[in-house]
């Protein structure tokens, strides 16, 4: 292995030593969620027609958690080696801002997609699911979990401690990923909520991932593809910019 | 080519908290920490080098320039000829930085850590170097146990060997000492001092000026981002010309000689030049009516030159007082 193929390497034996309560964890929450939501609106929320409400939910979840452990991935890992101190070790490496870039946001990526394949395996049985535009599904996974990874190691690069971190995933992603549509079309909206859905990147990504099932969603998943990538375009451009520069870790 | 060469470096700080109550012209100047001012360093190939000086003379600054951790100000740092910013992956490769603060990455065992280090530099099938650094370092039965079990002294081998799984040419070695017990100094010693002989340079800063003396062959030291004094160990102790007169007593040394004594409990040292000083403190002390017990004269050693120079730099604290003929 050279040296970024380490990191990555590295940053995925991390997560996964501590597998429990880095996809196991996740997994369990979004069951709770399927069973709970699935079993109190299964027959009061109409969404599309011909879908139940359960198998509307399934794509959402396993979108969800992919999202929000893509960006658990990598800012828990670079908040906790400043921290630590430990991030010394890397910084005394040959490895370039591009290596950085690739390896952890590369074991993000991963992590989302195993925690959101594990949500979906487990929960598709609760419903009947539908695979109409596989090849979609797969690109907004991947484009999602890249995107979140990449939020994860700028926020990580920013914060200080570990609650400032906290609050940005509290006030951020939190809010962002459960009004993104989720657990509900954002037809069923008022439609000044409906405008304010359209502005959150976080709903192009589920309902782009959501059209790869079912083949309906509320946007074109072209528009959705269009929206994610150009996000994930700028927030890259902004990260590469400061892991070159060295922001909060050379002085 | 040198080893190690600092070029006139310069590097300061902003402080965080702004002083109230003072113009915005001075502000601006005060928030500024001078960590080092002009400093030039050339170490050659296979040096063992000490850097000496006070907590906050610029030490691990100078490190930290070197292993490409802070940028300077103004100046150039480089490692056998490659500049630390321009060409940092090739001076990195030649270099190896055992940091200063206990730190460790909590999720993997010994053996694992070490493998991942060498990863980063790209290095492959070193099982070899790796188990010799192990067994060096007497950590070949901790190889298995994951960093958050092992103690304090333990962990600062575990630091040594990650510093140095590239085998890097050139070692840094940022007070590996500081509160380690005596077995693993002389360990440690023992093979950074291996290592030299085989041509590795050391640079090594450190408190235990008893340490730097053995080891070092040349010292520099450093008084608030100056280098105050650069020369062979042996230069620096020849030039300390005076003994230094160490005896015990109860009681309160008279001030005039508390001023110039260096005082450890009911220790003290003195220098002295000659026979009539040494005359003249023992009936000080005789007249304060004390006595001195366990008296004895010894050469001074490196700590005598390290607080002669130190003294002398605090008296001459003008601008001007940078010492010509720095550079070796």
């Amino acid at each position: 292995m050279n040296g970024w193929q380490t990191l990555l390497y590295k940053e995925t034996l991390r997560f996964w030593k501590v597998a429990f309560q880095t996809i196991a964890g996740p997994v369990l929450t979004a069951m709770l969620y399927l069973l709970i939501f699935g079993h109190a609106l299964e027959d009061h929320v109409k969404v599309y027609n011909q879908i139940s409400y359960t198998a509307f939910l399934v794509p959402g979840l396993a979108m969800m958690s992919l999202l929000q452990n893509a960006f658990a991935n990598s800012s828990s890992s670079l908040i906790m080696s400043k921290v630590m101190g430990n991030l010394v070790f890397l910084l005394l490496t040959p490895l370039n801002f591009v290596h950085w870039f690739i390896a952890y946001v590369g074991a993000s990526v991963l992590r989302g997609i195993v925690v959101g394949v594990g949500v979906f395996v487990i929960s598709a049985p609760f419903a009947e699911m539908q695979f109409a535009a596989p090849l979609w599904i797969l690109i907004f996974a991947l484009m999602g979990a890249a995107l979140m990874g990449t939020l994860g190691l700028i926020a990580g690069l920013w914060a200080e401690k570990f609650d400032q971190l906290a609050a940005f995933q509290n006030f951020v992603v939190m809010p962002m990923t459960f009004l993104s549509g989720v657990f509900y079309s954002i037809h069923s909206l008022p439609p000044f909520w409906q405008g304010v859905s359209h502005f959150n990147p976080f709903f192009y990504m589920i309902d782009g991932f959501r059209y790869g099932f079912f083949g309906v969603s509320d946007v074109s998943p072209w528009l959705s593809f269009g929206v994610v990538g150009a996000t994930l375009l700028v927030v890259s451009i902004l990260c590469l910019y400061l892991l070159r520069s060295g922001y909060k870790i050379r002085s | 080519m040198h080893a190690i060469s600092f070029q006139s470096i310069s590097k300061s700080y902003r402080q965080s908290a702004p002083a109230s109550g003072v113009s915005a012209g001075s502000a601006a100047s005060q928030n500024q920490l001078l960590a080092l001012d002009g400093v030039s360093l050339d170490v050659e190939e296979g040096e063992f080098i000490g850097l000496l000086g006070p907590n906050g003379a610029g030490k691990t600054t100078m490190i930290s320039l070197l292993a490409g951790l802070t940028r300077p100000t103004s100046g150039s740092v480089s490692v056998l000829g490659h500049d630390v910013q321009a060409d940092y992956a090739q001076a990195r490769r030649m270099l190896g930085v055992v940091p200063q603060e206990l730190v460790f990455d909590p999720f993997f065992n010994v053996r694992e850590l070490l493998r991942i280090q060498s990863g980063y530099f790209g290095v492959k099938n070193n099982n070899a170097w790796v188990d010799e650094l192990l067994e060096s370092l007497g950590l070949a039965d901790k190889a298995g146990a994951n960093m958050r079990q092992l103690s304090g002294g333990m962990k600062r081998r575990v630091l040594v060997a990650q510093a140095l799984v590239h085998k890097p040419p050139v070692i840094v070695l940022d007070e590996p000492t500081a509160g380690v017990d005596v077995e693993l100094r002389q360990t440690l010693w023992q093979f950074i001092d291996k290592l030299n002989k085989k041509g590795h340079t050391v640079l090594l800063t450190t408190h235990y000026l008893e340490e730097a003396e053995a080891l070092c062959g040349r010292i520099a030291m450093l008084q608030q981002g100056r280098l105050v004094a650069l020369d062979k160990t042996s230069d620096l102790l020849k030039s300390a010309s005076s003994n230094v007169l160490r005896f015990k007593v109860d009681g309160e040394l008279p001030a005039e000689l508390a001023r110039q004594a260096r005082i450890t409990g009911r220790i003290v040292q003195l220098p002295a030049h000659d026979a009539i000083e040494v005359e003249r403190f023992l009936a000080q002390v005789r007249e304060a009516g004390l006595i001195a017990q366990d008296v004895e004269l010894r050469k001074a050693d490196l700590e005598d030159v390290f607080l002669d120079v130190m003294t002398r730099g605090r008296n001459a604290a003008i601008p001007d007082a940078n010492p010509k003929e720095v550079r070796a």
